[in-house]
């Protein structure tokens, strides 16, 4: 369970997040594609997979890949941690039997003019050491132990 | 998403194609397709998609910490797309015809690209979605290219904005897609 409770003040430009591994099965991504209600067949149907996408396995959905990186962000920061903004770029499947480490580095921190606290990551899906995936997250996080960016709405948020 | 090879430029390029059909233009910018979602959102499926990745934020699993921290319980906000996928199969729909982003498929079939993949995606995030919320949303073209060559095929980049938004209205998040359409090289 996440018990986290990051503020800006723990983080630093250059940080290191704690990697996470994780080895994917059938099941990782036919579960990942059932949570997020996708019925493509190559997200399930290995033989559809291989003829139509020319891959040799079913492969990691994305929403479900965000899914995780979000996991792999708010593992991090705690609760209040509040993602923003990411933006995802794709460079190849993730497969039954392959190990996927997430590993992630702060670029920047700052703090925009309404006082909300933001950190960005950089984050690498990896499969031996390829990237897979890759994705920059804006993470609010609080400024301080009293502060908590779920309470920002309306003009108060700008992701 | 389908992943894209590396290095295939373009993907982000915002130009309109000064060869594009008038008709493709002119839907540049046009709200297309608001739709409101088949259910509302429901902890069913935020606590299966917590389990698919072992996701064990307090926020999905705690209502005290959920009450406290984010005023009650809340979706993890990237299963935004999760709660406007249609169903499978409904009553008088035939199994399986219901397509989740119909700019895109209508783009390829206008422009006689048959394979496609998108090769990013944008997530921003605003209100949170709550169990029990009903969302709409609509898509808007905002950017087709011109004929480029690349790795997998001669096609077109294209760029779909999906706006989400509550039963109040409240804008809870928006996804920009980039997407190639794209011919085979002849073999």
């Amino acid at each position: 369970m996440t018990t986290s409770n990051l503020t800006i003040n723990d983080v630093s430009v250059d940080e290191q997040l704690p990697p996470l591994s994780h080895d994917v099965t059938a099941t990782t991504v036919v579960l990942g594609a059932l949570a997020s209600r996708d019925d493509r067949p190559m997200h399930h149907d290995r033989d559809f997979a291989q003829i139509h996408n020319g891959v040799r396995d079913i492969f990691l959905n994305t929403p479900n890949q965000a899914a995780w990186f979000e996991r792999y962000l708010t593992d991090w920061s705690g609760p209040r941690g509040r993602l923003g903004r990411v933006t995802f770029r794709m460079f190849g499947p993730v497969f039954p039997g392959d190990t996927m480490v997430l590993s992630g580095v702060v670029t920047e921190t700052t703090t925009d003019d309404v006082g909300c606290a933001w950190v960005k990551v950089a984050v690498e899906l990896c499969v031996d050491g390829e990237a897979k995936t890759r994705a920059t997250a804006s993470l609010a996080v609080p400024v301080g132990p009293d502060d908590n960016p779920w309470n920002r709405r309306g003009d108060q948020w700008r992701p | 998403m389908t992943p894209i090879e590396p290095g295939s430029e373009g993907a982000t390029d915002s130009a309109v194609g000064s060869d594009l059909p008038a008709d493709v233009v002119a839907l540049i910018g046009v709200r297309q397709y608001e739709e409101e979602a088949e259910f509302p959102c429901e902890r069913g499926y935020i606590w299966t998609t917590c389990a698919s990745v072992e996701n064990g934020n307090p926020l999905f699993w705690d209502d005290e910490v959920a009450a406290e921290i984010t005023g009650g319980p809340i979706a993890p906000p990237t299963m935004i797309s999760v709660w406007l996928r249609p169903h499978h199969w409904a009553p008088g729909r035939e199994a399986g015809t219901q397509l989740p982003l119909r700019v895109h498929f209508d783009l390829k079939a206008r422009l006689e690209l048959p394979e496609a993949i998108m090769s990013e995606d944008v997530l921003v995030f605003h209100e949170p979605v709550r169990p029990g919320d009903r969302l709409t949303c609509c898509q808007v073209l905002r950017s087709v290219s011109e004929e480029k060559t690349t790795k997998v095929g001669t096609g077109r980049f294209w760029v779909i904005e999906v706006e989400y938004r509550n039963q109040k209205d409240e804008l809870v998040a928006v996804d920009t897609l980039t997407g190639l359409g794209y011919r085979r090289p002849p073999q």
